[in-house]
Formats: C-alpha cells, structure tokens, sequence
C-alpha cells in the first residue's frame, strides 16, 4: 500500500510540474486562470492522498477549505477580467 | 481484496490528473484546455476521495468524503462557465480550426450585447401573458 502512496504521489507531483508549466508559459490569463484551478483541484487529491498515508482524517477538512478556495478564486478572477481590470500579460 | 480496489482507485485517480495535466499543457487554445481541466481533474478527486472512504471507513469521514465529492461536482462546471464566458468577452483566441462558432454572429463585442435571434418585430411588441413565468 506504501507503494501504491507514493506511486500517486509521484504521479500527482508530475501533473503539478505541467500544470506550472502552463501557468508560466500561459499566453493570456484566462490560461493561467485556468491553470491555477487545475493547480487547486491536483492540491485536493494530493491532500485525501496524504490523509490516507498519515491516518489523520481531518486533513480531509484541508481539503474541503483547498476546494473552496480555488472556486472562490476562479470566481473572483472572471468578474476581474468581465470588468476589465488593468492586465499585463 | 479492499486494499486493491483502494489502491486501484488511488492510481487511476492520480493518472486521471496526470491526464488533465497533460492536456491543459498540449491543447491547442483555452476552451479545449478547460475541457481537459475540468472533467478529468473532477474524475480524479472522486476516485480518490473514494479511496479515502473506503481506508477509514468512519461514518464522518464518509460524509466529509462524499461532502467533498459532491462540492467539486458542484463547483467544477460552474467555474470553467465563468471562466469561459470571460475569457470569451475579453477576446481570447479560439483555435485556428475551430468549425463553429455560434456566439460569433450573435454577439456584439462592442456594446456588450448578446443576441438571441428571436429579435422580430412581432416578439418586440407582444405582450406578458398571466401564464408567462415571472
């Protein structure tokens, strides 16, 4: 089982790396924006991951608030950008 | 035979964000690389919210398993409309072989205006019924 752990978390630790990728080389910011909550979502399983390795259920409260954030974040960036906010990318 | 099903689920969840990755980082322009992101990221938190159901096997943790799973189910596709309704109004690129694309006719980028293509002269001057919804 230790293995299976630490397998997806390679894995998952892979998917970060591409998904940072893609928040640097992004060519607008809606990209990014995009990118940042794949970045939240990835966070959130690699957190049920760590909760199954450790034994400690309550990182899964983590993980509800990580959710919560990357949706409210996402939210917060579409009305940013349906306002037309100052934009440097 | 549970350490099996919890350690398949486990893989398949990280191959499955491995893949969202992977297509946020190949696809060609932002409406195609949100449909990557959102389905198949989703898919993998289920699947190891899941696992974590079945390895503490606690009725609160099942709950806050399931509560997790139903949020992202929930907030994903809620998100990626918000984003792609912006990302469109702000004028990001669509792909250079896109074949349709049926807000184009219908939406005036400068006055903010979207169209339905109902717009006749009859529609304009009918009037509210009791039955309409309100």
């Amino acid at each position: 089982m230790d293995t299976v752990i630490l397998i997806s978390q390679v894995i998952m630790g892979l998917a970060l790396v591409l998904t940072f990728v893609r928040v640097v080389r992004g060519p607008s910011l809606p990209d990014r924006v995009v990118a940042l909550e794949l970045f939240s979502t990835t966070v959130v399983g690699l957190v049920g991951v760590y909760a199954i390795q450790s034994g400690v259920a309550s990182f899964l409260d983590a993980a509800i608030v990580i959710a919560l954030m990357g949706f409210l974040a996402a939210i917060g960036f579409a009305r940013f950008l349906e306002r037309g906010g100052p934009r440097d990318d | 035979m549970i350490e099996f099903i919890k350690g398949t689920l486990l893989i398949a969840g990280s191959l499955f964000m491995l893949l969202a990755a992977i297509g946020l980082l190949r696809l060609p322009d932002l409406l195609t690389r949100m449909h990557a992101t959102t389905k198949a990221a989703a898919l993998g938190v289920i699947l190891i919210m899941l696992a974590a159901a079945m390895h503490f096997a606690e009725v609160g943790v099942v709950a806050r398993s399931f509560a997790i799973i139903v949020f992202i189910l929930m907030t994903a596709p809620v998100a990626a409309h918000v984003i792609g309704r912006a990302a469109y109004f702000v004028g990001s690129r669509l792909w250079s072989g896109t074949v349709k694309d049926e807000l184009r006719p219908n939406y005036d980028p400068l006055t903010h205006e979207l169209k339905s293509g109902l717009e006749t002269h009859e529609n304009a001057k009918r009037q509210p019924r009791n039955t309409d919804p309100s």
